[in-house]
């Protein structure tokens, strides 16, 4: 600090190094972008950790029911903890069939939703519509459960059934007598659940299509209905399917409110009024109390079973919904 | 001319479908809550907050236990979860341009797709199993691992928000590149994160199958975080399955409370990320 | 106590070219308004992104207590070479830089320096305004600072004082030095910056288009402000706008295509430029 500082101009201002000095400091290393960084990505491997160990546990766990089952466990209906026999047949049926019925429902309603959302309704409601279907997906399920017994299946069994039944009792899917806890109670309440998600995602996807598009379809003189169906629902046809895809991964690992309103009961049915079981649900039911290691062992079986489904589920819709979202329209006219 | 018309005719028809399929779809919210209002106010009072559950036959009694647990063990919760997720939040937004990135943010999407009760059973296995019994401690893992994928992909998001040209702004002025990170992409961030941060943790503190096996549950106050401890929405899950009136009278209070938490939490950040956002644009 | 590295050029870090690019006046630094040894010194400097040019084998001295001015149609290249020689390039993704920047003598691009350093050492102001939203006035002006050795309050509080002085925004700012920069107008924002960037003593200043955003008055009072630096620091400034590199400026370079066409005196460079391509930009026939 003793050399003769350059030109300074400022009395107060500290003497200005001189080059050589400025030399040296120039080749400091920063270490707090090293440190910085490997902290930064330690906590990263943090998450591909958690997933590989939720992975491996379930398949360690699972392995003393794979070994004594094997894949047979896949196809029997049989659930018997007394003489240590299970199948999981109707856990996968149900899982699937309450899911469908879902998609069913809540598709259409949540596609019109989105269309709604960006082509028909007036500005000023959009984003409160939004918002409160957006709230939709905050309600926890075991709400969802709760009015699910208390108000959803005494409204569909004492004032919805009785109107329908003359109409409906001679298709096969709705034979049977109706008590309320049912697959169709399990439906309608996955479809309330998962109808904000694809619609919010449905939203994003119609949002994206290029103004260039609807102005075409508007230019060649449709309404701007035909405009909808002919041009921009078909332009975001991948990562509609991708939202749709989303909103089953969600149905399908659905626990609590399913739980509260399928009836818990073993066996395959094709009428929707009758109680089932999905794979959820029979582990919040019966891990708890599960009395032998296979049966512990079985329900690890269909949790991984379950895993595997909602992975493949998931990737799927992701991948369908990132190419939308690369703004790669392309991918759209492939599926 | 018929052909016009039968088209507009169509357009009005579909446009009106989409209206009532908005209605249909805004009903289960407004019924839900109604619902929880109609049932619930009259029993949420200050016995609620103070009391705990009575013995059987007893009427009255609250779920002070349960709103203590629930805190404690998202408490727990956030204490793992979130600095893991913001902090992979803020590596997938600062670094996360190549294949180590895309994976992560792959395996969060996977990760929160994961079914939570299948992350409650594994956490049974890696926790309860070898300690002996179920614990708060255990609950609080389980909702940590749902909340990481939730607060990593919220945080990136917020972090990306933030325009680069802050970032060369900083780094101009012979910032290194953490202190760019923290002090100014971050802090500038900041307001939007800690509410992305909001939304996830209400979320978690409505969860219930990953506590079924991991707290557990217990009829009596707790703090003890090794030893099982009652939660929120396990309890109203446990008082809506059973068979007492006075039990789903208290089920109806607890959801309400419950559903307040999170819808306000949701609301409030809600609208300050609005604002946020609408900031940086 | 002498470690003595050689001012004169050292073992070059990095690859460069040596071949004479066809059309490009390069070799031959000239040596502008008559200064004996440059402050900042670009030798064949070659700026890439990826696998193509932002700029070519570019030669320029910038001599101090002078204003260097860059010149050229829009994607010629010139903000690129301003940002090679605080080694800003490089933070975009797959750019790189060969060739040498010197200062003082010294390459900064030498293997073992640190670019954070450098930057440190010469400052940057850019076309927006960019204050950090979440800071006040006075953190503003103080955040280079942060990254320096430890200051008492005091004498911070004056660094801000005579920051802003310098940067003829004091007396506008000076009862609400606790506000959001985000209050400030965006003339007001951008000599806010300057603030920042002359606040921790850089001895080279780096201008990339400075006004671009800026309205007639904001501009007039940046220019002035350039006038008012040149005393104390080494001012290169990018600008599109010819009127301004005629007013504020010693020493003109005019680059096309990411090649340095020409460089010399401000005044020759617009009454007498040597090369056609020069003459026609500058008369407004291309750019």
């Amino acid at each position: 600090m003793t050399d003769v500082p350059a030109a300074s101009l400022e009395p107060e201002v500290v003497p200005r190094p001189t080059a050589e000095e400025r030399w040296r400091a120039l080749r400091t290393v920063s270490r707090g972008d090293v440190v910085y960084r490997s902290l930064l990505t330690l906590l990263t491997l943090c998450l591909p950790a958690v997933l590989l160990v939720i992975a491996l546990e379930l398949l360690v766990a699972a392995l003393p029911g794979i070994r004594a089952m094997g894949l047979s466990f896949l196809v029997h209906s049989e659930w018997d903890a007394v003489h240590d026999r299970f199948g999981a047949l109707p856990l996968i049926v149900g899982t699937v069939y309450s899911s469908a019925i879902a998609l069913v429902i809540a598709v259409p309603l949540a596609l019109a939703c989105a269309v709604f959302l960006t082509e028909f309704a007036p500005r000023w409601l959009r984003q409160p519509v939004a918002t409160l279907i957006e709230l939709l997906a905050a309600v926890p399920s075991v709400i969802y459960g709760l009015w699910g017994i208390f108000v959803l299946i005494p409204l569909l069994r004492d004032h919805l059934w009785p109107v329908v039944k003359p109409v409906l009792h001679w298709l096969p899917i709705f034979s049977g007598v109706f008590y309320g806890p049912s697959m169709l109670a399990a439906g309608v309440i996955l479809a309330i659940m998962i109808l904000p998600y694809i619609a919010a995602v449905t939203r994003e996807v119609l949002l994206a299509v290029p103004p260039a598009q609807r102005e075409a379809g508007l230019a060649l003189g449709a309404t701007r209905w035909e405009t909808v169906w002919t041009v921009i629902l078909p332009y975001g046809r991948a990562g509609i399917m991708g939202a749709v895809i989303l909103g089953l991964g969600r149905a399908l690992g659905e626990t609590m409110a399913v739980t509260m309103v399928i009836g818990n009961n073993h066996q395959v049915a094709l009428s929707v009024l009758k109680p089932g079981y999905t794979i959820a649900s029979v582990i919040a039911n019966e891990f708890a109390e599960s009395v032998t290691r296979l049966q512990v062992s079985s329900l690890f079986y269909v949790g991984l079973v379950l895993f595997v489904i909602t992975l493949v589920v998931n990737a799927l819709a992701r991948f369908l919904v990132w190419r939308v979202a690369r703004g790669s329209g392309v991918g759209s006219t492939a599926l | 001319m018929k052909g016009r018309l039968i088209r507009r005719l169509t357009g009005s028809l579909m446009t009106g479908l989409t209206y009532g399929a908005a209605a249909v779809a805004v009903l289960p919210l407004a019924a839900i809550l109604g619902m929880l209002i109609v049932k619930g106010a009259g029993s949420v009072n200050l016995d609620f907050f103070v009391k705990s559950a009575v013995p059987l036959g007893e009427s009255g009694g609250g779920f002070a236990y349960a709103i203590v647990g629930t805190l404690i063990i998202v408490g727990l919760a956030c204490l793992v979860g979130l600095p893991i997720g913001v902090g992979t939040g803020i590596y997938l937004a600062e670094f996360g341009g190549g294949w180590f990135g895309f994976t992560v943010r792959f395996l969060a999407d996977i990760l929160n797709g994961t079914p939570s009760v299948v992350i409650g059973i594994v956490v049974w296995s890696l926790v309860v199993k070898p300690m002996g019994h179920f614990s708060a401690f255990a609950g609080g893992c389980a909702l940590a691992i749902i909340l990481v994928p939730i607060v990593a992909r919220t945080t990136e998001e917020m972090v990306r928000l933030v325009p680069n040209s802050l970032r060369e702004a900083a780094l101009a002025l012979g910032y290194p590149r953490w202190r760019t990170s923290l002090f100014v992409v971050v802090r500038t961030a900041r307001a939007a994160i800690v509410t992305g941060c909001l939304v996830a943790v209400a979320r978690v503190a409505g969860e219930t199958a990953p506590l079924l096996f991991t707290a557990f549950g217990n009829q009596f106050f707790s703090t003890r975080i090794l030893q099982p401890m009652a939660a929120l929405p396990l309890q109203i899950y446990d008082y809506a399955v059973g068979p007492y009136d006075d039990w789903h009278r208290l089920a109806w209070a607890g959801a309400l409370v419950l559903i307040g938490l999170v819808l306000v939490l949701s609301l409030v950040a809600r609208l300050v990320v609005g604002r946020g956002a609408r900031r940086h644009a | 106590m002498n470690p003595a590295p050689s001012p004169a050029p050292q073992q070059p870090g990095a690859p460069r070219s040596r071949t004479p690019q066809p059309g490009a006046a390069s070799g031959a630094a000239p040596a502008p308004a008559a200064a004996p040894v440059p402050r900042l010194a670009a030798e064949s400097l070659t700026a890439w992104y990826g696998a193509s040019t932002g700029v070519r084998n570019v030669t320029l001295a910038c001599a101090p207590n002078a204003v260097t001015a860059l010149i050229g149609p829009s994607g010629c290249g010139k903000s690129t070479l301003l940002r090679s020689l605080n080694r800003m390039h490089e933070l975009v993704p797959g750019a790189r830089v060969t060739g040498r920047v010197l200062l003082d003598g010294y390459d900064i691009y030498e293997p073992g320096v640190n670019p954070v350093r450098v930057r440190r050492t010469i400052g940057m102001v850019f076309q927006r305004p960019t204050p950090f939203p979440t800071m006040t006035i006075a953190e503003n002006v103080a955040a280079g600072l942060k990254v320096g050795p430890s200051l008492s309050r005091a004498r911070r509080a004056e660094i801000v004082e005579h920051a802003l002085r310098r940067a003829a925004l004091w007396d506008e700012v000076k009862d609400r030095l606790a506000d959001s920069p985000l209050t400030l107008s965006g003339g007001q924002q951008q000599r806010l910056c300057v603030a920042r960037t002359v606040a921790p003593e850089p001895e080279v200043l780096l201008l990339d288009e400075p006004t671009a955003s800026l309205d007639p008055a904001g501009t007039a009072h940046i220019e002035e402000l350039v006038q008012e630096l040149k005393r104390e620091f080494t001012v290169v400034i990018v600008t599109h706008n010819l009127q301004q590199a005629a007013r504020v400026s010693d020493v003109t370079a005019f680059l096309y295509l990411g090649e340095l066409i020409e460089v010399g005196p401000t005044a020759r460079m617009f009454t007498a430029p040597l090369r056609s391509q020069t003459e026609a930009y500058i008369t407004g026939r291309f750019g």
